[in-house]
């Protein structure tokens, strides 16, 4: 570990950070000019933020101690996944300290957190909205999982850094039968996971149709502004994963530094594309019947299994 | 083309297959369910042409491209025009509902691959390493046939369950005799069309193809 692997890894974290809220702004932009909007700058969710920092924290009497630690823990639980991804380089901070089994729970942590502190306030929507949130969030782990369990019998190993290196040294794997049918399930996964159409619409506040915004309903100032945070970080951080897992062309696998540079530059440029062509499908997509959401993700479960099936019998 | 970059495009085509069977159990569209049949038989269609280039044989590239017109394009038209004159679009009610279908269907893909795994010892090789997915395609059709009520479902299953032995045939044998292929294309071809008559006339009889109205004998 050298002086630069750790300046490189500081780095990454900071510079998700910072570009998490702009990814969001962007998705928004997006769609606006794709519906004939102009819509606001992609600076506006970093506004809304610094808006919602300088208010004053308003937390209900009948809430306890979970209501007010939520948000921490979920700003927490994911920067702890942004500095274990090797986004930039393989070289990095704390990369391989937590494998991509433990990636998976970690996030699903902040999930599981934000789903208490709703129900902690005792309003109907928080009850509501932390049901259907648990329910997706039940359906989409296995999902998961397997897909992660065929990326890593490719790879031999459920580390990060070995998968990505794997893939820089083999990239005909990369367009395997397996490898496309995982993409296919962890991108099923991601918009469930990250709350967008066509599992959960992110603009709307219609009582019926709501998760995630049921879920924050009683947050307001500076919690808020965690809770809005976390999300874009969330969001961002799937697009990086996806990136990392099946994308990896760029990411450096040693300490030069000109090796990160092209490392950042390919990772904005994986990140924005993603963001930029998940926005584009949105727009024509409608938000699916709650009850329709299971088959969905029945179908990205089916997805992993059949890639683990495929890395097992057709090797 | 070399071999390495032919047993590439075929693990691809018969993996298609497989997900072609699955995107028929996870659909309700009847349209789309006929779509999902029709890449299914392109991608047997291929696995035949890709089987014929690599013994050499061109008859079993005609037969490939014979496979892929019957296959491909006749029957999933023939299947199109039932569902535009019988009305009926989508599989309202399945008998199971699509989650557990599509759990199902893994089950019953797990036991292909075990089962087919003493098929694929007697020689192993990069082709007959696809013989379980042929397996597993034909118990989708059975599925299919077993869990959907409408008439066109049930023979996209009857349909799916053939283009399982097809995949099979293929892959062990680099195809049957071209005239064997003819006469079995030729068949499917009557069965579909005779379906597309019968189809009519229960909507005649009784406004919908619902097999659940089929079960009482009358005069």
């Amino acid at each position: 570990m050298t002086a630069a692997a750790i300046a490189i890894g500081l780095l990454q974290v900071l510079a998700l950070v910072a570009i998490a809220p702009v990814v969001t702004g962007v998705m928004r932009t997006t769609r606006a000019r794709l519906e004939g909007r102009f819509g606001p700058s992609p600076l506006q969710p970093w506004r809304d933020l610094r808006k919602l920092l300088r208010k004053e924290r308003l937390i209900t009497e009948q809430t306890s101690w979970i209501f007010g630690v939520a948000p921490l823990l979920l700003v927490a639980s994911t920067l702890v996944v942004v500095a274990v991804i090797p986004s930039v380089a393989t070289t990095t901070l704390l990369v391989d300290s937590v494998d991509l089994i433990g990636v998976i729970y970690l996030l699903l942590l902040g999930t599981v957190v934000l789903a208490l502190a709703a129900i902690d306030t005792g309003t109907a929507f928080g009850g509501m909205g932390s049901s259907r949130g648990m329910t997706i969030a039940a359906l989409a782990e296995p999902a998961a999982l397997l897909a992660i369990f065929a990326v890593s019998l490719r790879a031999g190993s459920s580390s990060l850094s070995t998968i990505v290196e794997g893939a820089l040294a083999d990239p005909a794997g990369l367009a395997s039968p397996e490898t496309l049918l995982a993409f296919g399930a962890v991108a099923v996964v991601t918009l469930a996971e990250a709350g967008r159409l066509p599992v959960d619409n992110p603009s709307t506040h219609l009582e019926l149709t709501m998760i995630h915004e049921a879920m924050v309903l009683e947050y307001a100032g500076p919690d808020l502004a965690l809770v809005e945070f976390a999300s874009s970080l969330r969001l961002t951080l799937f697009f990086g994963l996806i990136g990392t897992l099946f994308l990896p062309w760029g990411i450096a696998t040693t300490d030069n530094i000109a090796a990160m540079a092209v490392g950042v530059v390919a990772w904005l440029v994986k990140v924005l594309a993603l963001a930029v062509g998940v926005a584009a499908v949105e727009v024509g997509l409608a938000k699916l019947r709650l009850f329709r959401v299971p088959e969905l993700l029945a179908a990205a479960f089916i997805l992993s299994f059949l890639a683990v099936i495929v890395s097992f019998f057709l090797r | 083309m070399t071999d390495g970059a032919l047993f590439r495009f075929l693990d691809f085509a018969v993996g298609l297959s497989l997900v072609c069977g699955y995107v028929a159990l996870w659909r309700r569209g009847l349209v789309a369910i006929v779509k999902a049949l029709a890449v299914q038989g392109a991608s047997v269609a291929v696995v035949a042409m890709l089987m014929g280039i690599y013994e050499g044989h061109v008859q079993a590239v005609v037969a490939a491209g014979l496979v892929l017109v019957v296959k491909a394009i006749v029957i999933p038209r023939v299947l199109v025009g039932v569902i535009h004159r019988t009305l009926e679009y989508r599989e309202v009610e399945p008998l199971v509902n699509i989650p557990t279908s599509l759990l199902a269907g893994a089950l019953t893909t797990v036991i292909a691959f075990i089962a087919g795994r003493h098929l694929v010892a007697l020689d192993a090789s990069p082709a007959t390493r696809g013989v379980p997915v042929g397996l597993a395609v034909m118990l989708l059709g059975f599925l299919l046939l077993v869990f959907r009520r409408k008439a066109v479902t049930q023979v996209v299953g009857f349909l799916m369950l053939e283009n399982g032995v097809a995949l099979v045939a293929f892959l062990t044998t680099a195809g049957l005799p071209l005239i064997v292929e003819l006469g079995g294309a030729l068949d499917l071809l009557m069965a579909v069309l005779v379906l597309q008559v019968l189809a009519r006339r229960i909507v005649r009889q009784f406004g919908a193809t619902d097999l659940n109205q089929l079960v009482n004998l009358r005069d």
